[in-house]
């Protein structure tokens, strides 16, 4: 059973997480901020939700007041986007290290500076060594359906990891989708209580996050890696059980879109990837033969299903809405690294695309492919980036 | 030895970790001078001076030695003195 409405994408993350019945939400309401934690504050001023409500006073203090609830076994959730990520950057990795399970929203946007609020996704991306697990969202539907699996996953016994899930700013959180609902019952069934081993008490104090000398502190860094290998597997398991309940299946860590027999795939995360779709379609009906990967968790990296997908393709061609200055962009990087040594690998080039919200409308995909299409036909590989629709004219 | 799970051990670990071994240097209070004003309690910042029936006296096992007391001592009645082995 649920029920159906049009609603705002940051509405979708309200209503998620208040299904979800955290006792402690923290909230710093100010740019980069979104809708997110006012349709909270809504729902707790007009008694619909019960829970901890703490205005902070940076967003440091909001992930570190999410933190601190999460140690004493209450289940916690912040939002926030941009340059607000960033300066959660210590915490978070800290978190991490402690093994709290918190579940936070990253709306995606651009770094200063320039100063912008338009869409990319290079603040996540900075986070991606932090030991926080990423999930990039398409639409609000699976916005709302990937919070409900994201607090199972963070409190997983063998994960205890805090999980961000990533949606496009704007695009996403600021327009209107059909969405359907779950039942609060279903919710209730499917996520049970936070009911950590280890929590703060007084009656019996322990020290959190304790001193670790060169004898042990790598070993405590495997120890996250190794929940993320665990999560890959445990992720699919959650997302089928959260399918089966409501009938509506993304995918696990990837979805692979009309990838049969494809020549040329395209690899894309967030809001991006419906674009991906319809040009895709358009391309299929030429003759064209093209898919998509959509990487939906991007930490853990889930090589393995991006591989049983790509093995036989040509050509990857990856879009990546942030870059590595001096570099290259962060998922082409992670691919071309799995890749490397695999004799049959296909080719990969790194596209940055939609950098400050730049649009990426089915003409710049079809261009894309046609770009991959063009090194494929040469035989001569591309080593650097392209930089998709980059106006050299302008450059000073 | 095994780790936990975010470093999560049995609460109050300082009473095995005696952090005054970090010292380089002892305050020493002359009772003569002390007209025990309290100065000394309230600026050591690892909680290492104590009062008992009205006498101070300095708790070496966490006293890292960093001298707060003795420059804030309105009498000078606190000497720092090197420690030797």
């Amino acid at each position: 059973m649920s029920h159906i409405q049009v609603v705002e994408g940051s509405e979708a993350v309200a209503l998620a997480v208040k299904a979800c019945r955290p006792q402690v939400i923290s909230a710093y309401p100010i740019s980069p901020q979104t809708h997110i934690v006012e349709w909270i504050a809504k729902m707790i001023a007009d008694g619909e939700l019960d829970t901890e409500y703490v205005r902070v006073e940076s967003e440091f203090s909001a992930a570190s007041v999410i933190s601190g609830a999460s140690a004493t076994a209450s289940r916690s959730y912040t939002a926030s986007s941009s340059q607000g990520l960033l300066l959660m950057t210590e915490v978070l990795y800290a978190s991490a290290g402690l093994r709290l399970p918190f579940v936070i929203t990253g709306v995606n946007r651009a770094i200063s500076a320039p100063i912008s609020i338009q869409v990319d996704h290079q603040d996540t991306i900075s986070l991606r060594d932090s030991g926080v697990i990423q999930f990039y969202v398409e639409s609000s539907q699976e916005v709302y359906d990937t919070h409900i699996a994201a607090f199972k996953v963070a409190e997983d016994p063998k994960i205890l990891l805090p999980v961000m899930v990533c949606m496009d700013g704007w695009i996403l959180t600021h327009s209107y989708e059909r969405v359907s609902f779950m039942e609060q019952e279903e919710v209730g069934s499917f996520l049970p209580p936070f009911q950590p081993v280890n929590f703060l008490d007084v009656n019996d104090p322990k020290t959190w996050g304790s001193y670790a000398e060169d004898d042990v502190l790598m070993e405590f860094k495997y120890a996250i890696h190794e929940a993320m290998q665990y999560a890959k597997g445990r992720i699919k398991e959650i997302f089928s059980e959260l399918a089966m309940i409501t009938g509506r299946d993304h995918g696990g860590l990837i979805e692979a879109y009309r990838t049969e027999g494809a020549e040329v795939i395209l690899m894309a995360m967030g809001s991006m990837a419906g674009t991906v779709k319809e040009a895709v379609d358009e391309l299929r009906s030429q003759g064209k033969k093209v898919g998509l990967v959509k990487i939906r968790c991007y930490r853990p990296f889930p090589f393995e299903d991006i591989w049983d997908v790509i093995k036989d393709t040509k050509i990857v061609g990856v879009m990546d809405a942030n870059f590595s200055m001096g570099s290259e962009g962060a998922v082409a990087t992670d691919l071309k690294a799995k890749l490397c040594g695999r004799p049959d690998a296909p080719l990969v080039l790194d596209f940055i695309t939609g950098l400050g919200g730049r649009e990426v409308n089915k003409g710049t995909i079809r261009e894309i492919v046609q770009k991959a299409e063009e090194v494929l036909n040469s035989g001569l590989p591309l080593h650097e980036p392209h930089w998709v629709d980059l106006n050299p004219a302008i450059l000073p | 030895m095994k780790i936990t799970l975010g470093a999560v051990v049995k609460g109050g670990t300082s009473l095995d970790y005696k952090t005054g071994s970090w010292r380089d240097q002892r305050p020493v209070i002359h009772e003569d001078l002390c007209k025990a004003c309290g100065q000394c309690e309230m600026v050591c910042p690892d909680n290492a001076v104590y009062v008992v029936d009205e006498v101070y006296i300095i708790d070496y096992d966490y006293c890292k030695g960093c001298g707060l007391c003795a420059y804030e001592c309105p009498t000078d009645a606190i000497e720092m003195v090197p420690e030797e082995k």
